[in-house]
């Protein structure tokens, strides 16, 4: 397959297609690789994973052993997870505090900032060998954005800030809702899909597959009883279908009322206990004082499916999620998701948040696992032969709603920049008249 | 008329036929589960059960402060149990097969009328030609309500280091 053809766009009828061989082909899978998980941004962690200095975390990041690691200077820095003699992972523990890192082959010892700091023995070197130059190797570019840590494999790589484009906006109206800051919650749910990862970017932004695929879980809550009535939005944004939006460079976020379902920042529902009530209603109403009646009415009253291309889901639904996923392989995936509650939450409260996550989220939840069946067949459909295409011209033509493509279509166009080795896009949003983008937040 | 010898067997017969009780109460619940016979399944909790399954990273975790794979009262659980039956539980429509062997029962202590205990179990999940091994140990609360037994606390722990390449945890563990 010619890589130019791989989407098919006609803008004018309204028809954009992706030619289903991007999902199984070995030869994408390796540009990918090289155009993609070398090339951007990639999420590393939350700065709550490691508090003091020494604190460190294994991560496999595009399939590279990395970790992480607060520094006695109090610096955060990554490593590629190799010995700079033969080769050992020298560090081999998913997490823990050290001031020392030594690599258990040849027992080189390097210290929390990367310094290779003992070597046994070492008068058996000539003067050529230095050992300040045999240091841990960091991968180039690490930066964070509110606690959110990113690194690239790619030098030249924008700085972060630009690349989260539009995206930057909504972290904020998510990181905002809890002003004492933000922390990861122990408990970390790891499990893998057998569909190429590209699936887990869609089904990330849909939310045109939530009422028929999830029907069980909405019969559950509905089953609870109902939610405090949800209040008159005093802003048009994002209106009642909802808005499918683009963030720029291939970022996209799905934005649509909450109505009366829980959202532990800030509208009860049963679900959350009636012990949860005065919290929630508390912090609602700071909020409001501190952002006003329409910011505030986004953060409590609207929910977010918001991807960070190419492969980090920052998810603000039934709890703040944090999901990334990597391919192993162009038929199989790992997925990694943890969840973030606020600094002061109560124990109650936390508690309710965490059942109410785990109602419809999570490997064992009353809705994911049916996103897992759904990416699956999907992946054993394209097998079958038959259509060519997959398509994505839901809402084409239109100002696009939360039940529409639009954001899928910018993953895409960001997708395909990069595989003819493009950094960017030449545009993500579907019309480029009369100045209706498409972008931003309509706000 | 009774020696101290045959006071010490009586005990002993006591505590064998505990644990042949125990052992075949929870053999014939993973019989229940093979059979997909979830209301009677459903029918062994109190009112005040919990079933739980930690995430693989922490296993020994209160689900109230980290995040769990499962964490279920008696509501949650027979919402779990309407969704398995329905045929809208896509990841469990058609049904999988499952096959549980369940093994080292041990009682672990009884404290009144609450008897805990531990078990390890290998359960294979089959289905759209995967064969998928969860292993682990499973924490029992079982208590003593007329005369028969009853679940208050179900804690399933997996020895894997992550739900790969299962995906997910449908079916009851």
């Amino acid at each position: 397959m010619n890589p130019q053809k791989l989407i098919d766009e006609d803008q004018f009828g309204g028809v954009f297609r992706v030619h289903r061989s991007v999902f199984s082909a070995a030869e994408i899978a390796a540009l990918e690789q090289a155009n993609i998980f070398q090339r951007c941004w990639l999420y590393l962690g939350h700065e709550s994973e490691l508090p003091n200095a020494g604190d460190f975390q294994r991560r496999t990041v595009a399939g590279q052993p990395l970790f992480w690691v607060r520094g006695n200077d109090g610096r955060v820095r990554a490593f590629h997870n190799s010995c700079t003699h033969w080769g050992a992972n020298v560090c081999r523990v998913d997490q823990g505090n050290a001031e020392l890192f030594q690599c258990f082959y040849h027992a080189w010892t390097f210290n929390n900032q990367g310094d290779l700091v003992s070597v046994p023995d070492d008068a058996a070197y000539g003067e050529g060998f230095r050992k300040e130059k045999m240091g841990l190797v960091a991968p180039p570019r690490l930066d964070s954005y509110r606690g959110l840590y990113f690194m690239s494999f790619n030098r030249d790589v924008e700085d972060l800030v630009s690349y989260l484009g539009d995206a930057k906006e909504y972290i904020d109206l998510i990181l905002d809702q809890a002003e004492e800051g933000w922390r990861v919650v122990p408990g970390t749910q790891k499990y893998s899909v057998r569909a190429n990862w590209k699936m887990f970017s869609l089904n990330s932004l849909d939310s045109y597959h939530v009422r028929p695929l999830h029907s069980t879980f909405f019969k559950y809550t509905e089953s609870l009883g109902p939610g405090d009535p949800p209040p008159i939005p005093p802003t048009d944004f994002p209106g009642p279908q909802g808005r499918s939006l683009s963030l720029r460079n291939g970022h996209g976020v799905d934005v649509f009322p909450s109505l009366a379902r829980a959202r532990p920042i800030a509208h009860w529902h049963p679900i959350l206990g009636e012990e949860s009530k005065e919290e929630i209603r508390n912090r609602r109403a700071r909020l409001v004082e501190k952002f006003g009646a329409e910011r505030a009415y986004l953060m409590c009253n609207t929910n977010r499916l918001m991807l960070i291309y190419p492969n980090f889901a920052l998810h603000d639904i039934a709890g703040v999620s944090l999901r990334y996923f990597e391919p192993v392989g162009p038929e199989y995936m790992e997925v990694t998701v943890q969840t973030l509650a606020p600094c002061r939450e109560s124990a109650a409260l936390l508690n309710r948040r965490l059942e109410n996550f785990l109602s419809f989220l999570g490997p064992g939840g009353f809705a994911h696992p049916d996103d897992i069946e759904a990416m699956e067949s999907a992946q054993l459909g394209f097998r079958a032969g038959g259509p060519e295409w997959i398509d994505a011209s839901r809402g084409m033509g239109r100002e696009a709603t939360a039940l529409d493509e639009l954001h899928v279509r910018a993953f895409w166009r960001q997708w395909h920049a990069n595989i003819l080795g493009n950094a960017k896009a030449e545009r993500y949003h579907d019309l480029r008249s009369e100045g209706e983008t498409g972008e931003g937040t309509g706000r | 008329m009774s020696s101290g010898r045959d006071d010490g067997r009586d005990q002993k017969v006591a505590a064998l036929l505990l644990e042949r009780e125990v052992e075949s109460f929870i053999v014939q619940e993973a019989a229940l589960l093979d059979e997909w016979r979830l209301d009677d399944w459903l029918a062994l909790f109190t009112e005040d059960a919990r079933y739980t399954v930690p995430s693989t990273d922490t296993p020994t975790a209160d689900p109230k402060e980290a995040l769990a794979i499962i964490n279920d009262d008696i509501t949650r659980l027979r919402g779990r149990v309407e969704r398995l039956k329905s045929r809208h539980a896509h990841r469990e429509f058609p049904w999988s097969r499952t096959r549980r062997f369940i093994t080292n029962v041990r009682i672990k202590e009884i404290i009144n009328d609450e008897i805990s205990v531990n078990a390890s179990f290998l359960v294979y999940r089959i289905r759209s030609g995967q064969v998928d091994p969860l292993i682990g140990s499973y924490s029992y609360t079982l208590r003593r309500v007329d005369g028969g037994l009853k679940i208050a606390t179900r804690k399933a722990v997996l020895d894997l280091e992550a739900l790969r390449p299962h995906g997910t945890l449908s079916i009851i563990l």
